[in-house]
């Protein structure tokens, strides 16, 4: 009886063994692991389990462009750059913005979308331009553009940090903050969901959209900029924005 | 934005970084670009003080609720007969306290005391609204813990104070609780070193603790390795430093026993 059941363990252990091996060794080369904050509407966010969007839309195009699976992460917005950076997702999609600084960490893609950072206040507010926001709490997502800018402009006092953008704009509402800076298009999500919001005339700062890839893997950001090239020119990338974005 | 370069840095830098091995002196930039340019240092070191602040709160407020919902549930266990009326209803919203606090995630709870209940808007109520999350949240696992410790007291202990003449609270406060407390030690020690380490979790209604500190450290260097490896170690010498603390304590308390 005993000598069964180690033949048996023998049998499974080796067996679990090739299915490892064969799953290791299968499927690497033919999938492109996308990282991304799920909580950035339109961009990226979750219907139900999977996560759809302009960036989740435009990733799927591109796989498909370059015959490959996709699959998408969702981790914190802050941790996306060293994750791909340290290899452990191949591109980001998440609304990110080309910056000098993220530059020394990773390479970008050509800009798929213009992005803007929008100032989100109460309707009833007395903020009624960028000049208004000195001596005020801000309210931002913690790592994005807004974060950063904000932060250099006004001081760690001013600036209240949020896990994703739905918890600060929940602290607006709350009145726990003064205003909200967030890209726009989410900006236009939030306002559009909650009553008592608007988005300030004057945008924060306007800025590129790009895909983020990691620095040893220079080939795969060819085949990308390939890829977005012609995705942009069949008129697959505006298709996109404009299922999610309505025209105004 | 002070952001440096690796190659602009080690222009700047003291030319013996430059002869050293290159993983070497890129992890000096590291840590430099982590705890010096723009003193982040200051960052991590207010963000260590919100860290104590919570921590310290929390655990007062914990103990004291703790001790409290301790005593008035073995009081309601350990009575003979029927329990009267008030012990009975008091004993029923403790046990209400203790399954909802321990049966729901210390995050959500924070979510529900920061966006929902009390809703905070200046600093110190948002640090306020921290600690009280906390320890209410910390109080339920000490009642456990501490009635575990007035329970392990024999019922003679209690039978000998009443015959001595001395009241049901007297006899509860100079001889079970100091016994009890003595045996729960490492239990509460437990507690405390897990309080410490969830201290973390009030990022999430925008605190800048030391956690929240690494976080934004790396979401301007873009590395991560250095601000939460660090922050890591943060914590591990807060424990130990804990530990050694609790251990001397328990030493103390232990010099009057007669085995």
């Amino acid at each position: 009886m005993m000598k069964m059941k180690k033949a048996l363990a023998l049998v499974l252990a080796s067996v679990m063994l090739v299915l490892t091996l064969a799953a290791c060794g299968g499927e690497t080369a033919e999938k492109l692991v996308m990282g991304t904050n799920a909580a950035f509407p339109p961009y990226e966010f979750k219907e139900g389990e999977t996560i759809v969007g302009i960036d989740a839309d435009i990733a799927a195009a591109l796989a498909e462009k370059l015959g490959v699976e996709l699959e998408i992460k969702d981790m914190a917005f802050e941790s996306l750059i060293p994750a791909v950076a340290g290899g452990s997702v191949d591109i980001v999609l998440a609304g990110m913005t080309v910056t000098d600084e993220r530059k020394e960490s990773v390479n970008f893609s050509d800009s798929y979308a213009t992005g803007i950072q929008s100032v989100i206040i109460a309707e009833d507010s007395a903020i009624a331009s960028i000049d208004d926001l000195a001596g005020k709490i801000i309210g931002v997502q913690t790592g994005t553009t807004g974060d950063i800018y904000c932060s250099d402009d006004y001081g760690e006092e001013a600036i209240k940090r949020y896990d994703n953008g739905a918890l600060a704009v929940q602290a607006l509402i709350n009145g726990q903050v003064d205003c909200v800076v967030i890209d726009n298009q989410p900006a236009l999500a939030f306002v559009e969901a909650n009553e008592g919001l608007k988005i300030l005339d004057t945008e924060y700062a306007i800025e590129d959209y790009a895909i983020a890839i990691g620095k040893d893997d220079p080939e795969l950001l060819e085949k990308i900029n390939v890829a977005l090239a012609e995705l942009k020119a069949d008129g697959k990338i505006d298709e996109i924005v404009s299922k999610y974005i309505k025209a105004e | 934005m002070n952001f440096i370069t690796f190659a602009k840095w080690l222009e700047t830098a003291p030319t013996w970084i430059a002869t050293l091995p290159k993983w070497l002196s890129k992890f000096v930039y590291q840590l430099y670009q982590t705890f010096v340019i723009e003193d982040r240092w200051k960052l991590f070191l207010s963000g260590l003080e919100m860290t104590f602040i919570v921590t310290i709160g929390a655990l007062i407020i914990g103990v004291v609720i703790g001790m409290l919902v301790a005593v008035i549930r073995s009081s309601h266990d350990l009575s003979r007969g029927k329990p009267n009326f008030l012990l009975r209803i008091l004993n029923a919203i403790c046990k209400a306290y203790i399954t909802v606090l321990r049966g729901t995630p210390l995050m959500v709870q924070l979510l529900i005391m920061g966006f929902v209940v009390m809703v905070p808007k200046t600093n110190f109520d948002t640090v306020l609204c921290g600690i009280i999350t906390l320890g209410i949240n910390s109080g339920a696992y000490v009642a456990e813990i501490a009635r575990s410790g007035i329970m392990s007291i024999p019922a003679g202990q209690m039978e000998a104070g009443r015959s001595l003449g001395l009241n049901y609270v007297q006899t509860m406060s100079s001889i079970i609780l100091p016994q009890a407390f003595k045996n729960i030690l490492p239990a509460l020690g437990n507690e405390l070193i897990a309080l410490l380490k969830e201290t973390s979790l009030v990022t999430t209604i925008a605190l800048t603790d030391v956690t929240k500190a690494a976080q934004v450290v790396t979401s301007r260097t873009y590395d991560a390795f250095v601000p939460y490896i660090s922050l890591a170690v943060i914590y591990l010498v807060l424990v130990m430093a804990l530990t050694k603390l609790l251990a001397v304590l328990e030493r103390r308390l232990r010099a009057g026993d007669q085995h």
